[in-house]
């Protein structure tokens, strides 16, 4: 009934079975700590049953078919556009045919988003397991899953924190023919379901993704981070009244965007090594991320049990002299002609709704930026497309990384590096703290952005080493 | 390497000869290209720029392009091409949007001419104009193609595209002014040199990126484009729109394509990802390749033929770091490894063969075929004279084997499945039914199928015997009575049918149920001796009540009285007389033996049937009906595995779904669906759509159910802004019209909507049926003659 109960699109079903319904039959529902599906951003921002028919339209597709909106959903309801797509996406990739098992994909799910410590992911994925008919005791820990889920642990681990490890090694290991041995088509499933959790574990944190209603414990059990609601400034600066700095950051990121644009040609001066530099600056800067401690082992027990090497993370790139892994050319394996190819050949139709679901982020833009309308935003989205590929050592040729730094102020590159790299150190902090003046829906769009970049990044390097492997 | 062709061959007064050749690159190539005399190429890529000579037996380094210490990217090149009339110029393609031009005249080590660094992103085709000297072309990932006049220092004119990265650019051979570019959304688009502003033509080529086009060298008019959809097409540009006129799908997407000089029709292509083969297509034949190099063991990313006018030499760059001179007499040929035979059966039960002209041996009965059914039929195809190439050498024939028109007239699937009842009334009406249709088309055996069905499985306590119309007269009725029918005549391809009768020695004990089909037809040799013509024949006498146990019935409903039941007369025209045997008990020790004994006169029912067919008796008594219908099962599930055996999986899949749950546990999952399968396709292939819906609806096999449920998405497009309409399909959210009018009543049609295709004028379906009642003209008004079927 709770699930029902949480936010239905349908008129007539929210009749029957919202909270209001359970307490007045006098069943015990526990009450919401907080309003809104996000920690982060306020109920008001995010839109409501009534909004446009399309949205609309768009959750109920989804509910109908997933049995409930989830908390991700709504948020990313703010981008109608994108959401249907993701959505699709994630049906087929979970619900559709497929070369896994229903509950191995789950499973594959709860693997990925564990290795970030997202318990929300954790959670949602362990019900829907046991709702295909996967086995309870798989839940006890990774420890008993069947050994060939097992074997996906180390690319596991490699995929979400250092990719650029990943190689045909890997590959070549989990398909040799054995007992426990994966098919190409199995693996390329399982590659683009971790590299989906892990990028969506990121969103989850990057947007402060409050824990559904109905899973158990969800509500208050969200670690309350050191600057909630109640922190002071972080209303007023989200409420448009913000401080004069705010104005002024943004007029500044318009100014210098029109900078950039009109003098592109006088950039000629800059040498090939000063490109370089420039790149490798943007790779090893190692940001400072305020210390977490929303780490509660004891909350974190039943997400544990599925990580092991707990202390694997992402690493910053070594500084010049140290042996440094090559950099990735973006050019040489790009997603349009290699990655698609290589995936469409061995999961058929999922290449093509990753393709539609690169290009509607990377080409989403109301033209606006803060209270400016009628902006070019594409020289913003690419600095952050490629910066967050930047992190994950892949270089464009013809990017002038010296624009990063003009147009990613440094409370923002520290989100997004946090974000797409340890996900699970975000704070309410860090994501109020860049960009003061602009609307929540932007900071999602963000975020969406951050998702689909890490998830190609990871992608890529999945994709290459698999093509390694076939030549 | 000792084995493999030498060729020579002269272009007027230019000779080029070598042999299937490579050399390995320090780098992995991007792209090739090669100089107008046919002797030198240039590699380009990520980390090497080199010109390489063709010398007679192996490549020859010549020259290092990459000079100085500190690596450029000006130098990671995506491509590189070598101008076709000044062997002194290259142009390359860097992967950081510098277009750099190189003259190889100067005297310094550094060849690098100009630099033009005006695009933005990634540069991934350059092109020099083919016949002017000064001209070059670039197309980039940012969306722009430049023209640059290499007297000048920036680019003379900017062509924006409008839409996504520019894949590749091709000036055209035949027009001084026009080039083709490629776009990543699927687009292709003619340009004016002259016209920047706005492009001449703009056609969708490809689902996705198209990577690659080439203008024909010779029939100026093609345009061939390859895309990773994994498709090579044709498109004649000379008409207003383009045309495509051929299509050739490869296994990968195609990274390049080259058409073959001097052939018309001749393509070389390689792909992006995965296969790393080069192939030659004939376009014509777009389901093998015509020849194929297997060398490389990486993707090949550069493919150019040596030289303008000579079809045999082929140089490739490959991902592996080699470079290749392939030589067509070396090409592996799929063709031979083929299997150039193809068979295939007519709904008719024609059926067809195709095989190379040389395995079939000139048989005198063959005639071509002039249309007479009756004989088998046979094509040949002409050689093209003018098909001068000695791969195309296949000619292969064609055989029609045609049945006889009585034999292979299906006339009787196509009535029977119109004329079955799958549902919706009880199941001995439908067996009745059905058993009657049978009958009609002269099934006999099916009819028989039918009717016994009914009896197994309605017998069972619930149904009366008024409904039955029963033909049996109550002669005594204080005895056991007895049903029969026939069967007889049973082919002997057929003899399994045999089982589904029942005698009264079968049903009694296990082991002779097992022999069942041995006895009969040990039956059936005993009537055949007795003489076949005399029409009654063989008997089963009745049951006596105290036998139950040897039923292995369920004694906990013993039927209290004592029920008839004889076989429908609709279904079974019974002209006969039932005699009584009153003492029937003692012949039932020697037909638990062998059940033909019992074949005496005075104790037989004895049936006449119309036919010639005789019977076999059946009797029913009153315990008869507390046979669980379980125990038929496995008769049933053997017959319709018969009948599917058979052929007639008609019968199979109609008995299946009439029976439903009671026989469905019988048959595993993945038999029925086969055999839904196969119903459903013959269903469709003879157009009976109706019945193969209602049989997806009535089936019970998941697998078969959700059928019906794929594809049911109507797709509109809104009739005003000719967009499609994503809601409601009714109403357009663009522009805020109700798109579907009733021309009667002038409100919104939200359910069927008819139309007239003549003046597309239409309206709810009701409307516009009465309107026709009273007038022939359009609704709307428009004076038109509507007309609707």
């Amino acid at each position: 009934m709770l699930v029902a109960g949480s936010p239905c699109p349908l008129e007539e079903h929210r009749g029957c079975g919202t909270r209001r319904g359970g307490q007045e039959t006098g069943i015990k529902v526990p009450r919401e700590l907080a309003k809104g599906p996000s920690a982060f951003i306020p109920l008001a921002e995010i839109p409501r049953e009534g909004a446009e028919s399309g949205l609309r339209q768009l959750l109920i597709e989804a509910f109908v078919s997933a049995g409930r909106v989830d908390h991700v959903a709504m948020v990313m309801g703010l981008h109608p556009q994108y959401l249907s797509s993701f959505w699709k996406t994630q049906y087929l990739l979970l619900r559709m045919d497929g070369p896994l098992p229903y509950h191995k994909r789950h499973y594959i799910a709860i693997m990925a988003a564990a290795r970030h410590q997202c318990s929300y992911l954790v959670r949602l994925h362990m019900g829907e397991f046991l709702q295909v008919g996967g086995s309870p005791a798989w839940l006890q820990g990774l420890h008993c899953a069947p050994q060939k889920l097992r074997n996906l642990n180390e690319i596991n681990k490699l995929l979400a924190h250092r990719p650029w490890l990943v190689t045909k090694e890997h590959i070549e290991a989990l398909l040799k023919p054995g007992e426990d041995s994966w098919s190409l088509a199995e693996l390329v499933q399982a590659l683009v379901l971790l590299t989906h959790y892990h990028s969506l574990a990121s969103f989850v944190f990057g947007c402060g993704i409050k824990p559904e209603g109905d899973q158990d414990g969800g509500n208050g059990c969200w670690a309350p981070s050191p600057h909630s609601d109640s922190s002071p400034g972080s209303e007023d600066s989200m409420g448009g009244s913000g401080g004069r700095d705010a104005m002024q950051e943004v007029e500044m990121l318009m100014e210098r965007m029109k900078l950039l644009q009109e003098n592109q040609q006088e950039e000629e001066g800059v040498t090939q090594e000063e490109m370089e530099t420039r790149f490798e600056l943007e790779k090893t800067e190692s940001l400072l991320v305020p210390p977490s401690d929303i780490l509660d082992p004891s909350l974190q027990s039943h997400v544990r049990c599925f990580v092991e090497d707990p202390e694997f993370g992402y690493k910053d790139f070594t500084r010049r002299g140290e042996q440094a892994p090559p950099t990735f050319h973006a050019q040489d394996y790009t997603w349009e002609d290699h990655g698609f190819s290589l995936i469409n050949r061995l999961y058929p139709d999922v290449g093509q709704l990753l393709d539609e679901k690169f290009q509607v982020v990377y080409n989403l833009t109301y033209n606006t930026i803060a209270m400016h309308c009628g902006v070019d935003t594409s020289m913003l989205r690419r600095a952050i497309w490629n910066y967050v590929h930047c992190v994950f050592g892949i270089r464009y040729d013809d990017y002038d990384y010296g624009e990063v730094n003009q147009l990613l102020e440094r409370n923002l590159k520290i989100y997004i590096k946090t974000v797409a790299c340890y996900p699970e150190k975000t704070t309410k902090q860090i994501y109020t703290q860049f960009w003061r003046h602009f609307k929540h829906s932007e900071k999602v769009h963000i975020n969406l952005l951050l998702l689909e970049a890490r998830m190609q990044a990871a992608l890529l390097y999945a994709l290459r080493a698999v093509t390694r492997y076939m030549t | 390497m000792e084995k493999m062709a030498r060729v020579t061959t002269a272009l007027g007064g230019n000779t080029l000869s070598g042999r299937t050749m490579f050399c390995h690159l320090d780098a992995p190539a991007n792209a090739i290209s090669v100089c107008r005399d046919a002797a030198q190429v240039v590699v380009a890529g990520r980390n090497i720029f080199k010109i390489y000579s063709i010398e007679e037996e192996q490549f020859v380094e010549k020259l290092n392009l990459r000079v100085g210490r500190k690596p450029s990217l000006n130098f990671s090149c995506a491509d590189v091409v070598w101008h076709q009339m000044d062997e002194n110029l290259l142009a390359t393609a860097a992967t950081n949007g510098v277009v750099v031009t190189w003259n190889l005249g100067k005297p310094s080590r550094n060849k690098q001419d100009q630099l033009f660094t005006e695009h933005k992103r990634t540069v991934n085709k350059v092109c020099f104009h083919p016949t002017e000297v000064y001209m070059l072309l670039s197309g980039s990932q940012d969306g722009y193609m430049k023209c640059f006049d290499l007297r000048k220092k920036d680019s003379v004119s900017t062509f924006s595209g409008q839409s996504e990265s520019v894949r590749d650019v091709q000036f055209s051979i035949r027009d001084y002014f026009t080039f083709a570019a490629t776009f990543e959304n699927g687009n292709v688009q003619l340009w004016d040199i002259r016209r920047p502003d706005r492009y001449e033509r703009m056609f969708t080529a490809h689902n996705g990126p198209v990577f690659c086009c080439d203008w024909h060298l010779e029939d100026r008019g093609w345009l061939a484009t390859g895309g990773r959809d994994k498709m090579v097409k044709v498109w004649d540009m000379n008409t207003t729109r383009a045309k495509e006129i051929y299509c050739v799908q490869t296994i990968a997407s195609v990274a390049r394509v080259k058409w073959r000089p001097e052939c018309k029709h001749h393509i070389a292509t390689c792909s992006m990802m995965v296969d790393h083969n080069i192939y030659v297509w004939d376009v014509r034949r777009p389901f093998i390749p015509s020849a194929m190099f297997e060398e490389h063991k990486d993707v090949t990313t550069g493919i150019v033929w040596r030289h303008l006018h000579d079809p045999y030499f082929l140089l490739s760059g490959s991902k592996d770091s080699t470079l290749y001179q392939h030589i067509f007499k070396d090409a592996s040929q799929p063709i031979d490894r083929a299997n150039p035979e193809g068979l295939c059966y007519s709904l008719y039960g024609d059926l067809a063969f195709a095989a190379k002209e040389s395995l079939i041996s000139s048989d005198s009965n063959r005639k071509p075929y002039i249309g007479d059914r009756r004989h088998p039929i046979f094509f040949k195809r002409k050689l093209d004279p003018t098909e001068q190439f000695e791969y195309i050498s296949s000619s292969s024939a064609l055989s029609v084997f045609e049945t006889d028109v009585e034999s292979g007239s299906m006339d009787w699937f196509v009535h029977t499945a119109k004329q079955y009842a799958l549902a919706g009334r009880p199941l001995a009406e439908l067996c009745d039914h059905n058993a009657k249709v049978a009958k009609g088309l002269d099934r006999n055996q099916v009819a028989q199928t039918w009717t016994m069905l009914r009896i197994i499985y309605s017998s069972l306590g619930t149904v009366s015997s008024a409904n039955l119309n029963h033909s049996m007269g109550k002669g005594s009725a204080a005895l056991p009575l007895m049903n029969s029918f026939n069967l007889k005549d049973i082919p002997s391809g057929l003899g399994s049918e045999s089982r589904l009768d029942r005698s009264k020695g079968e049903s009694r004990t296990e082991n002779i149920l097992m022999d069942s089909s041995s006895t009969l037809i040990n039956n059936e040799d005993n009537e055949e001796t007795e003489g076949s013509d005399v029409p009654a024949d063989y008997l089963l006498g009745d049951v006596e009540a105290d036998e139950d146990d040897l039923y292995m019935m369920d004694h906990e409903n013993p039927h209290a009285e004592e029920q008839e039941y004889s076989l429908p007369q609709e279904a079974f025209p019974l002209r006969h007389e039932i005699v009584d045997n009153p003492s029937a008990l003692d012949h039932l020790q020697d037909k638990a033996d062998s059940p033909h004994v019992s074949g005496n006169e005075a104790e037989t029912v004895s049936l006449t049937p119309v036919e010639s067919f005789s019977l076999i008796s059946i009797s029913h008594s009153l315990y008869e009906n507390r046979l669980p219908s379980d125990f038929f099962s496995p008769i049933v599930r053997d017959t319709l595995l018969f009948y599917a055996e058979q052929g007639d999986v008609q019968t199979a899949v109609s008995v299946l779904i009439v029976l439903g749950e009671r026989i469905r546990k019988e048959i595993d999952e993945q038999t029925q669906e086969h055999w839904y399968t196969s119903y459903i396709d013959l269903l469709q292939r003879f157009q009976l759509w109706n019945i193969s819906n209602e049989v997806i609806k009535l089936s019970t096999c998941r697998a078969i159910n959700c059928l019906n449920q794929a594809s049911t998405t109507l797709h509109v497009n809104c009739s005003n802004c000719k967009r499609p309409m994503s809601n409601r399909g009714w109403i357009c959210d663009r522009c805020r019209q109700c798109a579907s009018m009733c021309a009667v009543c002038h409100h919104v049609v939200k359910g069927l909507f008819v139309w007239c295709q003549g003046c597309s004028h239409g309206g709810h379906l009701q409307h516009i049926m009465k309107w026709l009642e009273t007038s022939s003209h359009c609704p709307a008004g428009c004076g038109h003659l509507c007309e609707y079927t």
